[in-house]
Protein backbone atom coordinates (compact mmCIF):
# COMPACT_ATOMS: atom_id res chain seq x y z
CA UNK A 1 0.00 0.00 0.00
CA UNK A 2 1.43 3.41 -0.96
CA UNK A 3 2.20 6.00 1.68
CA UNK A 4 -0.61 8.19 0.35
CA UNK A 5 -3.13 5.37 0.60
CA UNK A 6 -1.94 4.54 4.10
CA UNK A 7 -2.25 8.20 5.08
CA UNK A 8 -5.76 8.35 3.61
CA UNK A 9 -6.79 5.25 5.59
CA UNK A 10 -5.48 6.79 8.78
CA UNK A 11 -7.24 10.11 8.12
CA UNK A 12 -10.49 8.25 7.44
CA UNK A 13 -10.17 6.15 10.60
CA UNK A 14 -9.34 9.15 12.78
CA UNK A 15 -12.12 11.18 11.16
CA UNK A 16 -14.62 8.41 11.89
CA UNK A 17 -13.41 8.28 15.47
CA UNK A 18 -13.81 12.03 15.91
CA UNK A 19 -17.38 11.89 14.58
CA UNK A 20 -18.24 9.01 16.94
CA UNK A 21 -16.60 10.93 19.77
CA UNK A 22 -18.77 13.99 19.05
CA UNK A 23 -22.00 12.04 18.96
CA UNK A 24 -21.10 10.09 22.11
CA UNK A 25 -20.29 13.22 24.12
CA UNK A 26 -23.43 15.34 24.51
CA UNK A 27 -21.47 18.45 25.47
CA UNK A 28 -19.84 18.37 22.02
CA UNK A 29 -22.92 17.77 19.87
CA UNK A 30 -25.24 20.07 21.81
CA UNK A 31 -23.64 23.37 20.71
CA UNK A 32 -23.60 22.19 17.10
CA UNK A 33 -27.28 21.28 16.87
CA UNK A 34 -29.35 22.42 19.83
CA UNK A 35 -28.04 25.94 20.38
CA UNK A 36 -28.15 27.18 16.74
CA UNK A 37 -31.55 25.53 16.17
CA UNK A 38 -33.03 27.24 19.21
CA UNK A 39 -31.53 30.58 18.19
CA UNK A 40 -32.93 30.16 14.69
CA UNK A 41 -36.39 29.41 16.12
CA UNK A 42 -36.28 32.36 18.52
CA UNK A 43 -34.98 34.87 15.96
CA UNK A 44 -37.30 33.71 13.21
CA UNK A 45 -40.26 33.85 15.53
CA UNK A 46 -39.40 37.15 17.17
CA UNK A 47 -37.69 39.26 14.54
CA UNK A 48 -39.40 38.12 11.38
CA UNK A 49 -40.74 41.60 10.69
CA UNK A 50 -37.14 42.75 10.17
CA UNK A 51 -37.40 41.89 6.49
CA UNK A 52 -39.72 44.90 6.07
CA UNK A 53 -36.91 47.31 7.03
CA UNK A 54 -35.64 49.56 4.24
CA UNK A 55 -32.31 48.22 3.02
CA UNK A 56 -33.05 44.62 3.98
CA UNK A 57 -32.20 42.40 1.01
CA UNK A 58 -35.19 40.98 -0.84
CA UNK A 59 -35.97 37.59 0.68
CA UNK A 60 -38.90 35.19 0.67
CA UNK A 61 -38.88 34.98 4.50
CA UNK A 62 -36.74 35.78 7.52
CA UNK A 63 -36.13 32.04 7.90
CA UNK A 64 -34.69 31.97 4.39
CA UNK A 65 -32.36 34.85 5.30
CA UNK A 66 -31.32 33.25 8.60
CA UNK A 67 -30.44 29.78 7.28
CA UNK A 68 -26.93 30.79 6.19
CA UNK A 69 -26.22 32.38 9.57
CA UNK A 70 -27.42 29.31 11.46
CA UNK A 71 -25.30 27.04 9.29
CA UNK A 72 -22.29 29.28 9.94
CA UNK A 73 -22.93 29.28 13.67
CA UNK A 74 -23.29 25.51 13.77
CA UNK A 75 -20.19 25.04 11.62
CA UNK A 76 -18.09 27.38 13.76
CA UNK A 77 -19.20 25.67 16.95
CA UNK A 78 -18.38 22.33 15.30
CA UNK A 79 -14.87 23.68 14.71
CA UNK A 80 -14.67 24.79 18.33
CA UNK A 81 -15.98 21.42 19.55
CA UNK A 82 -13.38 19.70 17.36
CA UNK A 83 -10.68 21.79 19.00
CA UNK A 84 -11.99 20.93 22.46
CA UNK A 85 -12.07 17.22 21.63
CA UNK A 86 -8.53 17.41 20.26
CA UNK A 87 -7.33 19.14 23.42
CA UNK A 88 -9.04 16.45 25.52
CA UNK A 89 -7.12 13.85 23.48
CA UNK A 90 -3.89 15.66 24.31
CA UNK A 91 -4.79 15.99 27.99
CA UNK A 92 -5.60 12.30 28.39
CA UNK A 93 -2.54 11.19 26.41
CA UNK A 94 -4.44 9.73 23.48
CA UNK A 95 -2.41 11.78 21.03
CA UNK A 96 0.73 10.09 22.41
CA UNK A 97 -0.70 6.84 21.06
CA UNK A 98 -0.99 8.54 17.67
CA UNK A 99 2.41 10.24 17.81
CA UNK A 100 4.06 6.91 18.70
CA UNK A 101 2.58 5.26 15.60
CA UNK A 102 4.35 5.12 12.22
CA UNK A 103 1.98 7.54 10.51
CA UNK A 104 2.58 10.98 9.02
CA UNK A 105 2.06 13.23 12.01
CA UNK A 106 0.06 15.74 10.04
CA UNK A 107 -2.44 12.92 9.36
CA UNK A 108 -3.39 13.26 13.03
CA UNK A 109 -4.51 16.86 12.42
CA UNK A 110 -6.11 15.98 9.07
CA UNK A 111 -8.04 13.15 10.72
CA UNK A 112 -9.46 15.58 13.24
CA UNK A 113 -10.32 18.05 10.46
CA UNK A 114 -12.00 15.30 8.42
CA UNK A 115 -14.28 14.69 11.39
CA UNK A 116 -14.98 18.41 11.74
CA UNK A 117 -15.75 18.62 8.01
CA UNK A 118 -18.27 15.80 8.40
CA UNK A 119 -19.92 17.75 11.21
CA UNK A 120 -20.01 20.82 8.93
CA UNK A 121 -21.72 18.70 6.31
CA UNK A 122 -24.17 17.47 8.92
CA UNK A 123 -24.85 21.08 10.06
CA UNK A 124 -25.55 22.29 6.52
CA UNK A 125 -27.89 19.36 5.80
CA UNK A 126 -29.65 19.82 9.15
CA UNK A 127 -30.45 23.49 8.56
CA UNK A 128 -31.33 23.04 4.91
CA UNK A 129 -33.78 20.34 6.00
CA UNK A 130 -35.24 22.65 8.68
CA UNK A 131 -35.55 25.43 6.12
CA UNK A 132 -37.29 23.23 3.60
CA UNK A 133 -39.60 21.71 6.22
CA UNK A 134 -40.68 25.17 7.40
CA UNK A 135 -41.24 26.53 3.92
CA UNK A 136 -38.03 28.32 2.95
CA UNK A 137 -37.19 28.29 -0.74
CA UNK A 138 -33.69 27.54 -2.00
CA UNK A 139 -33.65 29.96 -4.92
CA UNK A 140 -30.51 28.47 -6.45
CA UNK A 141 -32.19 25.07 -6.59
CA UNK A 142 -30.20 21.89 -6.16
CA UNK A 143 -26.95 23.43 -7.44
CA UNK A 144 -27.41 26.30 -4.98
CA UNK A 145 -28.02 23.89 -2.10
CA UNK A 146 -24.96 21.86 -3.06
CA UNK A 147 -22.86 25.03 -3.21
CA UNK A 148 -24.03 26.07 0.27
CA UNK A 149 -23.26 22.58 1.60
CA UNK A 150 -19.80 22.62 0.01
CA UNK A 151 -18.96 26.06 1.39
CA UNK A 152 -20.08 25.17 4.92
CA UNK A 153 -18.22 21.85 4.83
CA UNK A 154 -14.95 23.43 3.70
CA UNK A 155 -15.45 26.29 6.16
CA UNK A 156 -15.61 23.67 8.93
CA UNK A 157 -12.15 22.50 7.87
CA UNK A 158 -10.95 26.11 8.03
CA UNK A 159 -12.36 26.82 11.47
CA UNK A 160 -11.37 23.36 12.70
CA UNK A 161 -7.80 24.09 11.64
CA UNK A 162 -7.69 27.13 13.90
CA UNK A 163 -9.24 25.09 16.75
CA UNK A 164 -6.69 22.29 16.21
CA UNK A 165 -3.82 24.77 16.22
CA UNK A 166 -4.96 26.27 19.54
CA UNK A 167 -5.47 22.78 21.00
CA UNK A 168 -1.99 21.70 19.91
CA UNK A 169 -0.36 24.86 21.21
CA UNK A 170 -2.10 24.93 24.59
CA UNK A 171 -3.02 21.27 25.14
CA UNK A 172 -5.85 22.58 27.28
CA UNK A 173 -9.52 21.84 26.68
CA UNK A 174 -10.43 24.70 29.03
CA UNK A 175 -8.58 27.23 26.89
CA UNK A 176 -10.26 26.03 23.68
CA UNK A 177 -13.62 25.97 25.43
CA UNK A 178 -12.93 29.52 26.57
CA UNK A 179 -12.98 30.57 22.92
CA UNK A 180 -16.69 29.77 22.69
CA UNK A 181 -17.79 33.40 23.38
CA UNK A 182 -15.20 34.62 20.89
CA UNK A 183 -16.80 32.48 18.19
CA UNK A 184 -20.09 34.23 18.85
CA UNK A 185 -18.45 37.67 18.85
CA UNK A 186 -16.82 36.98 15.48
CA UNK A 187 -20.11 35.72 14.16
CA UNK A 188 -22.18 38.65 15.43
CA UNK A 189 -19.61 41.04 13.98
CA UNK A 190 -20.29 39.57 10.55
CA UNK A 191 -23.37 39.64 8.38
CA UNK A 192 -24.45 36.21 9.62
CA UNK A 193 -27.56 37.37 11.47
CA UNK A 194 -28.16 40.87 10.15
CA UNK A 195 -27.64 42.56 6.79
CA UNK A 196 -24.41 44.53 6.67
CA UNK A 197 -26.23 47.54 5.15
CA UNK A 198 -28.36 47.93 8.26
CA UNK A 199 -25.51 47.74 10.80
CA UNK A 200 -24.18 50.81 12.58
CA UNK A 201 -20.51 51.75 13.00
CA UNK A 202 -18.08 50.35 13.98
CA UNK A 203 -19.81 46.98 13.57
CA UNK A 204 -20.55 47.76 9.93
CA UNK A 205 -16.89 48.33 9.02
CA UNK A 206 -15.76 45.32 11.04
CA UNK A 207 -18.35 43.16 9.29
CA UNK A 208 -17.24 44.52 5.93
CA UNK A 209 -13.72 43.15 6.44
CA UNK A 210 -14.65 40.11 8.54
CA UNK A 211 -13.77 37.08 6.39
CA UNK A 212 -16.75 35.25 7.84
CA UNK A 213 -19.02 37.86 6.22
CA UNK A 214 -17.64 36.82 2.83
CA UNK A 215 -18.31 33.18 3.64
CA UNK A 216 -21.82 33.76 4.94
CA UNK A 217 -22.74 35.86 1.91
CA UNK A 218 -21.37 33.12 -0.32
CA UNK A 219 -23.63 30.63 1.44
CA UNK A 220 -26.65 32.94 1.62
CA UNK A 221 -26.73 34.09 -1.98
CA UNK A 222 -27.65 30.71 -3.51
CA UNK A 223 -30.40 30.40 -0.89
CA UNK A 224 -32.03 33.83 -1.21
CA UNK A 225 -31.42 34.67 -4.88
CA UNK A 226 -29.22 32.23 -6.80
CA UNK A 227 -25.57 31.45 -7.44
CA UNK A 228 -23.41 34.56 -7.83
CA UNK A 229 -19.90 33.92 -9.15
CA UNK A 230 -18.31 36.94 -7.45
CA UNK A 231 -19.70 36.18 -4.02
CA UNK A 232 -18.86 32.52 -4.42
CA UNK A 233 -15.26 33.35 -5.31
CA UNK A 234 -14.98 35.78 -2.39
CA UNK A 235 -16.26 33.06 -0.04
CA UNK A 236 -13.83 30.51 -1.49
CA UNK A 237 -10.95 32.98 -1.09
CA UNK A 238 -11.90 33.67 2.53
CA UNK A 239 -12.14 29.94 3.27
CA UNK A 240 -8.81 29.27 1.55
CA UNK A 241 -7.18 32.04 3.57
CA UNK A 242 -8.48 30.68 6.87
CA UNK A 243 -7.52 27.11 5.91
CA UNK A 244 -4.01 28.30 5.08
CA UNK A 245 -3.77 30.17 8.36
CA UNK A 246 -5.07 27.15 10.28
CA UNK A 247 -2.64 24.78 8.58
CA UNK A 248 0.35 27.07 9.16
CA UNK A 249 -0.58 27.57 12.82
CA UNK A 250 -1.26 23.83 13.26
CA UNK A 251 2.06 22.88 11.68
CA UNK A 252 3.93 25.29 13.95
CA UNK A 253 2.03 24.13 17.03
CA UNK A 254 2.67 20.50 16.10
CA UNK A 255 6.40 21.14 15.74
CA UNK A 256 6.41 22.95 19.09
CA UNK A 257 4.57 20.11 20.81
CA UNK A 258 6.90 17.47 19.41
CA UNK A 259 9.93 19.51 20.42
CA UNK A 260 8.74 20.09 23.97
CA UNK A 261 6.92 16.79 24.49
CA UNK B 1 16.55 -15.06 27.20
CA UNK B 2 19.10 -13.04 25.23
CA UNK B 3 21.15 -13.53 22.11
CA UNK B 4 24.47 -11.77 22.40
CA UNK B 5 25.17 -12.03 18.66
CA UNK B 6 22.06 -10.06 17.65
CA UNK B 7 21.93 -6.29 17.24
CA UNK B 8 21.11 -4.75 20.61
CA UNK B 9 17.45 -3.81 20.88
CA UNK B 10 18.27 -0.51 22.58
CA UNK B 11 21.52 1.40 22.78
CA UNK B 12 21.64 4.69 24.70
CA UNK B 13 24.75 6.85 24.80
CA UNK B 14 24.97 10.03 26.84
CA UNK B 15 21.25 10.69 26.47
CA UNK B 16 20.13 14.00 27.92
CA UNK B 17 16.93 15.95 28.19
CA UNK B 18 16.54 19.32 29.79
CA UNK B 19 13.45 21.41 30.41
CA UNK B 20 14.71 24.95 30.67
CA UNK B 21 17.12 24.95 33.58
CA UNK B 22 16.11 21.50 34.78
CA UNK B 23 18.21 18.59 33.52
CA UNK B 24 15.70 15.74 33.80
CA UNK B 25 17.95 13.10 32.23
CA UNK B 26 21.64 13.75 32.71
CA UNK B 27 23.58 11.82 30.09
CA UNK B 28 22.65 8.20 30.65
CA UNK B 29 24.11 5.12 28.94
CA UNK B 30 22.44 1.77 28.70
CA UNK B 31 22.20 -1.25 26.44
CA UNK B 32 19.34 -3.71 26.15
CA UNK B 33 19.93 -6.94 24.28
CA UNK B 34 17.41 -8.50 21.93
CA UNK B 35 14.96 -10.74 23.82
CA UNK B 36 15.75 -9.23 27.21
CA UNK B 37 13.43 -7.75 29.83
CA UNK B 38 15.11 -4.59 31.07
CA UNK B 39 13.73 -3.16 34.27
CA UNK B 40 14.16 0.59 34.58
CA UNK B 41 13.73 1.27 38.24
CA UNK B 42 13.43 4.56 40.02
CA UNK B 43 11.17 6.69 42.18
CA UNK B 44 8.63 9.14 40.83
CA UNK B 45 10.30 11.97 38.99
CA UNK B 46 13.62 10.15 38.59
CA UNK B 47 13.59 10.48 34.80
CA UNK B 48 12.08 7.13 33.81
CA UNK B 49 9.19 8.47 31.78
CA UNK B 50 11.31 11.19 30.19
CA UNK B 51 13.72 8.48 29.04
CA UNK B 52 10.90 6.32 27.69
CA UNK B 53 9.38 9.28 25.86
CA UNK B 54 12.72 9.92 24.16
CA UNK B 55 13.16 6.26 23.25
CA UNK B 56 9.64 6.11 21.81
CA UNK B 57 10.19 9.30 19.73
CA UNK B 58 7.62 11.30 21.70
CA UNK B 59 10.28 13.71 22.90
CA UNK B 60 13.48 14.84 21.23
CA UNK B 61 16.67 14.42 23.25
CA UNK B 62 18.64 17.58 23.96
CA UNK B 63 21.90 15.63 24.03
CA UNK B 64 23.42 12.24 23.33
CA UNK B 65 21.90 9.59 21.09
CA UNK B 66 19.83 6.45 21.21
CA UNK B 67 18.92 3.66 18.82
CA UNK B 68 15.93 1.38 19.15
CA UNK B 69 15.71 -1.76 17.01
CA UNK B 70 18.78 -0.42 15.21
CA UNK B 71 17.20 2.92 14.27
CA UNK B 72 18.17 6.34 15.58
CA UNK B 73 15.32 7.83 17.66
CA UNK B 74 15.90 11.32 16.27
CA UNK B 75 16.90 10.70 12.64
CA UNK B 76 14.87 7.54 11.94
CA UNK B 77 11.86 8.13 14.15
CA UNK B 78 9.36 6.59 11.75
CA UNK B 79 11.27 3.30 11.56
CA UNK B 80 11.55 3.29 15.34
CA UNK B 81 7.78 3.76 15.65
CA UNK B 82 7.14 0.86 13.28
CA UNK B 83 9.33 -1.38 15.42
CA UNK B 84 7.99 -0.60 18.88
CA UNK B 85 4.88 -1.08 20.94
CA UNK B 86 4.14 1.46 23.63
CA UNK B 87 1.92 1.29 26.69
CA UNK B 88 2.31 4.54 28.55
CA UNK B 89 1.96 5.28 32.24
CA UNK B 90 -1.52 6.73 32.08
CA UNK B 91 -3.25 4.20 29.84
CA UNK B 92 -3.93 6.52 26.89
CA UNK B 93 -7.36 5.18 26.09
CA UNK B 94 -10.40 7.01 24.79
CA UNK B 95 -13.17 6.27 27.30
CA UNK B 96 -15.79 6.76 24.59
CA UNK B 97 -14.40 4.03 22.32
CA UNK B 98 -15.07 0.35 22.79
CA UNK B 99 -12.15 -1.99 23.34
CA UNK B 100 -12.62 -3.49 19.90
CA UNK B 101 -12.73 -0.07 18.21
CA UNK B 102 -9.52 0.92 19.93
CA UNK B 103 -7.57 -2.17 18.88
CA UNK B 104 -8.86 -1.89 15.32
CA UNK B 105 -7.85 1.78 15.20
CA UNK B 106 -4.40 0.81 16.48
CA UNK B 107 -4.18 -1.82 13.73
CA UNK B 108 -4.95 0.86 11.14
CA UNK B 109 -2.34 3.18 12.67
CA UNK B 110 0.20 0.38 12.33
CA UNK B 111 -0.70 -0.14 8.68
CA UNK B 112 -2.40 -3.53 8.96
CA UNK B 113 -4.92 -4.24 6.19
CA UNK B 114 -8.54 -4.04 7.37
CA UNK B 115 -9.21 -7.79 7.42
CA UNK B 116 -5.94 -8.65 9.12
CA UNK B 117 -6.49 -5.84 11.62
CA UNK B 118 -9.90 -7.22 12.58
CA UNK B 119 -8.56 -10.74 13.03
CA UNK B 120 -5.62 -9.48 15.05
CA UNK B 121 -7.91 -7.37 17.25
CA UNK B 122 -10.10 -10.35 18.04
CA UNK B 123 -7.09 -12.54 18.78
CA UNK B 124 -5.50 -9.95 21.07
CA UNK B 125 -8.73 -9.26 22.95
CA UNK B 126 -8.97 -12.98 23.52
CA UNK B 127 -5.33 -13.19 24.60
CA UNK B 128 -5.74 -10.53 27.28
CA UNK B 129 -9.09 -11.95 28.40
CA UNK B 130 -11.23 -9.03 27.26
CA UNK B 131 -13.35 -10.64 24.55
CA UNK B 132 -16.37 -10.52 26.83
CA UNK B 133 -16.01 -6.73 27.19
CA UNK B 134 -14.82 -5.94 23.66
CA UNK B 135 -17.93 -4.01 22.69
CA UNK B 136 -18.23 -2.08 25.92
CA UNK B 137 -16.92 1.46 26.18
CA UNK B 138 -13.48 1.70 27.75
CA UNK B 139 -14.76 4.28 30.26
CA UNK B 140 -16.54 1.43 32.05
CA UNK B 141 -13.44 -0.78 32.31
CA UNK B 142 -11.62 -1.35 35.60
CA UNK B 143 -8.00 -0.21 35.98
CA UNK B 144 -6.71 -3.72 35.31
CA UNK B 145 -8.86 -4.11 32.21
CA UNK B 146 -7.60 -0.79 30.86
CA UNK B 147 -3.98 -1.85 31.32
CA UNK B 148 -4.63 -5.16 29.60
CA UNK B 149 -6.34 -3.38 26.72
CA UNK B 150 -3.45 -0.93 26.47
CA UNK B 151 -1.05 -3.87 26.39
CA UNK B 152 -3.10 -5.55 23.65
CA UNK B 153 -3.06 -2.34 21.60
CA UNK B 154 0.71 -2.15 21.93
CA UNK B 155 1.03 -5.67 20.54
CA UNK B 156 -1.16 -5.28 17.49
CA UNK B 157 1.76 -5.20 15.01
CA UNK B 158 3.94 -7.72 16.89
CA UNK B 159 6.61 -5.17 17.81
CA UNK B 160 10.26 -6.08 18.25
CA UNK B 161 10.57 -3.89 21.32
CA UNK B 162 7.80 -3.26 23.80
CA UNK B 163 7.91 -0.24 26.12
CA UNK B 164 5.82 -0.52 29.25
CA UNK B 165 5.81 2.56 31.41
CA UNK B 166 4.77 1.57 34.93
CA UNK B 167 2.25 -0.96 33.64
CA UNK B 168 1.02 -2.03 37.06
CA UNK B 169 1.04 1.21 39.02
CA UNK B 170 -2.20 1.49 40.97
CA UNK B 171 -3.35 -2.04 40.18
CA UNK B 172 -4.52 -4.59 42.71
CA UNK B 173 -2.25 -7.63 43.30
CA UNK B 174 -4.33 -9.96 41.13
CA UNK B 175 -4.33 -7.58 38.14
CA UNK B 176 -0.64 -6.96 38.68
CA UNK B 177 0.10 -10.66 38.56
CA UNK B 178 -1.94 -11.03 35.36
CA UNK B 179 0.12 -8.29 33.69
CA UNK B 180 3.35 -9.90 34.90
CA UNK B 181 2.35 -13.25 33.44
CA UNK B 182 1.48 -11.62 30.14
CA UNK B 183 4.78 -9.72 30.01
CA UNK B 184 6.69 -12.91 30.78
CA UNK B 185 4.79 -14.79 28.08
CA UNK B 186 5.56 -12.06 25.53
CA UNK B 187 9.22 -12.22 26.45
CA UNK B 188 9.18 -16.00 26.14
CA UNK B 189 7.95 -15.43 22.58
CA UNK B 190 11.03 -13.30 21.91
CA UNK B 191 9.79 -9.74 22.47
CA UNK B 192 12.28 -7.38 24.05
CA UNK B 193 10.63 -5.51 26.92
CA UNK B 194 11.72 -2.19 28.37
CA UNK B 195 9.80 -1.91 31.61
CA UNK B 196 9.83 1.10 33.87
CA UNK B 197 8.63 0.56 37.38
CA UNK B 198 8.82 1.93 40.85
CA UNK B 199 8.03 -1.50 42.30
CA UNK B 200 11.06 -3.47 43.43
CA UNK B 201 9.22 -6.76 43.34
CA UNK B 202 8.21 -6.16 39.74
CA UNK B 203 11.78 -5.57 38.61
CA UNK B 204 13.00 -8.50 40.70
CA UNK B 205 10.37 -10.87 39.30
CA UNK B 206 10.53 -9.92 35.65
CA UNK B 207 13.77 -8.25 34.68
CA UNK B 208 16.85 -9.96 33.27
CA UNK B 209 18.74 -6.74 33.83
CA UNK B 210 17.92 -3.71 35.93
CA UNK B 211 18.98 -0.11 35.59
CA UNK B 212 18.40 2.09 38.62
CA UNK B 213 17.84 5.75 37.85
CA UNK B 214 17.76 8.51 40.40
CA UNK B 215 17.57 12.22 39.72
CA UNK B 216 18.28 11.70 36.03
CA UNK B 217 21.36 9.50 36.49
CA UNK B 218 21.79 5.76 36.29
CA UNK B 219 23.27 4.83 39.64
CA UNK B 220 23.48 1.05 39.21
CA UNK B 221 23.00 -1.52 36.49
CA UNK B 222 23.16 -5.33 36.35
CA UNK B 223 21.09 -8.41 36.95
CA UNK B 224 18.99 -8.26 40.12
CA UNK B 225 21.23 -10.95 41.67
CA UNK B 226 24.42 -9.07 40.75
CA UNK B 227 23.10 -5.86 42.21
CA UNK B 228 21.99 -7.52 45.41
CA UNK B 229 25.24 -9.42 45.58
CA UNK B 230 27.18 -6.17 45.41
CA UNK B 231 25.85 -5.03 48.73
CA UNK B 232 26.48 -8.14 50.79
CA UNK B 233 25.28 -11.59 51.84
CA UNK B 234 21.90 -12.55 53.20
CA UNK B 235 21.54 -12.51 56.96
CA UNK B 236 19.68 -14.54 59.54
CA UNK B 237 17.52 -12.54 61.90
CA UNK B 238 17.01 -14.33 65.23
CA UNK B 239 14.59 -13.30 67.94
CA UNK B 240 15.52 -14.53 71.40
CA UNK B 241 14.65 -13.56 74.97
CA UNK B 242 15.89 -10.02 75.68
CA UNK B 243 18.57 -11.06 78.15
CA UNK B 244 19.86 -13.88 75.94
CA UNK B 245 21.18 -11.75 73.12
CA UNK B 246 24.87 -11.61 74.21
CA UNK B 247 24.90 -15.37 74.80
CA UNK B 248 23.21 -16.04 71.45
CA UNK B 249 25.73 -13.82 69.68
CA UNK B 250 28.61 -15.77 71.21
CA UNK B 251 27.01 -19.06 70.14
CA UNK B 252 26.70 -18.13 66.47
CA UNK B 253 29.63 -15.73 66.05
CA UNK B 254 31.83 -18.30 64.34
CA UNK B 255 29.18 -19.18 61.76
CA UNK B 256 29.09 -15.79 60.07
CA UNK B 257 29.54 -12.08 60.60
CA UNK B 258 27.50 -10.42 63.33
CA UNK B 259 25.76 -7.24 62.31
CA UNK B 260 24.92 -4.38 64.69
CA UNK B 261 22.02 -5.28 66.97
CA UNK B 262 18.50 -4.33 65.98
CA UNK B 263 16.37 -3.91 69.10
CA UNK B 264 16.83 -5.64 72.47
CA UNK B 265 15.93 -9.15 71.38
CA UNK B 266 17.37 -9.53 67.90
CA UNK B 267 20.59 -11.06 66.65
CA UNK B 268 21.61 -10.38 63.05
CA UNK B 269 24.09 -12.82 61.53
CA UNK B 270 25.36 -12.32 57.98
CA UNK B 271 25.96 -15.71 56.32
CA UNK B 272 27.59 -16.54 53.01
CA UNK B 273 25.57 -19.62 52.12
CA UNK B 274 22.11 -18.30 52.89
CA UNK B 275 19.54 -21.01 53.69
CA UNK B 276 22.25 -23.69 53.87
CA UNK B 277 23.57 -22.09 57.06
CA UNK B 278 20.28 -22.17 58.92
CA UNK B 279 20.55 -25.74 60.34
CA UNK B 280 24.04 -25.02 61.72
CA UNK B 281 22.83 -21.86 63.40
CA UNK B 282 19.84 -23.63 64.93
CA UNK B 283 22.10 -26.46 66.20
CA UNK B 284 24.57 -23.99 67.72
CA UNK B 285 21.82 -22.19 69.58
CA UNK B 286 20.31 -25.46 70.72
CA UNK B 287 23.63 -26.70 72.03
CA UNK B 288 24.00 -23.41 73.94
CA UNK B 289 20.54 -23.93 75.42
CA UNK B 290 19.09 -20.74 73.96
CA UNK B 291 15.41 -20.73 73.05
CA UNK B 292 14.72 -19.13 69.68
CA UNK B 293 11.40 -17.34 69.38
CA UNK B 294 11.69 -16.81 65.63
CA UNK B 295 14.22 -17.13 62.84
CA UNK B 296 14.13 -15.49 59.44
CA UNK B 297 16.53 -15.59 56.51
CA UNK B 298 16.63 -12.08 55.03
CA UNK B 299 18.05 -11.64 51.55
CA UNK B 300 19.22 -8.25 50.23
CA UNK B 301 16.55 -6.53 48.18
CA UNK B 302 16.75 -4.05 45.37
CA UNK B 303 15.65 -1.48 47.90
CA UNK B 304 18.85 -2.24 49.85
CA UNK B 305 20.72 -1.68 46.58
CA UNK B 306 18.87 1.56 46.04
CA UNK B 307 19.62 2.74 49.55
CA UNK B 308 23.27 1.80 49.17
CA UNK B 309 23.56 3.69 45.88
CA UNK B 310 21.45 6.76 46.61
CA UNK B 311 21.12 7.06 50.36
CA UNK B 312 17.34 6.90 50.32
CA UNK B 313 14.61 4.31 49.92
CA UNK B 314 12.87 3.70 46.62
CA UNK B 315 9.34 2.73 47.57
CA UNK B 316 7.05 5.18 49.25
CA UNK B 317 9.02 8.17 48.01
CA UNK B 318 7.08 11.11 46.68
CA UNK B 319 8.03 13.46 43.91
CA UNK B 320 11.73 14.05 43.48
CA UNK B 321 13.59 16.87 41.93
CA UNK B 322 14.99 16.41 38.46
CA UNK B 323 11.97 15.31 36.46
CA UNK B 324 9.38 17.98 36.86
CA UNK B 325 5.61 17.68 36.97
CA UNK B 326 5.53 13.96 37.51
CA UNK B 327 7.85 13.55 34.56
CA UNK B 328 7.65 16.49 32.18
CA UNK B 329 6.52 20.07 32.38
CA UNK B 330 3.58 20.99 30.22
CA UNK B 331 4.54 22.94 27.11
CA UNK B 332 3.96 26.65 27.28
Amino acid sequence: MSELATGARVVRALGARSIRQTFRRPQLISPIVVFPTLLLAIQTGGAGAGIELPGFPPVQSFLQFMLAGSMMQSMMLAGNSGGIAFAVDIEMGFTDRLFASPIPRFAIVLGRLAGTAALGLFASLWFLAIGLIFGAHIEGGVPGALLAIALITTSAIAVGGIGAAIALRTGSASVVQGLFPLVLVVLFLSSAFFPQELMIEPAKTIAEYNPFSFIVEGVREPIISGIDATQTLEAVAAIAGIILLGLVLSARALRHRLRTG
Amino acid sequence: MTDSTATPAIVVEGLERSFGEVLAVQGIDLRVEEGEIYGFLGPNGAGKTTTVRMLTTLLLPTGGRATVAGFDVAAEARQVRASIGVALQEAALDPLMTGRELIRLQATLQGLPTGAGRERADALLDRVGLSYAADRRVGGYSGGMKRRLDLAAALVHEPRVLFLDEPTTGLDPVSRKTIWEEVQALNDDGTTVFLTTQYLEEADQLADNVGIIDRGLIVAEGTPEELKGEIGNPHIELTVAAGAVPEAERAVAELGRLRPRKGEDRVLLEVEQGAAEVPRVVRALDEAGIAVESLELVRPTLDDVFVAKTGHHLEGEGEQEGDPAGEEPAPA
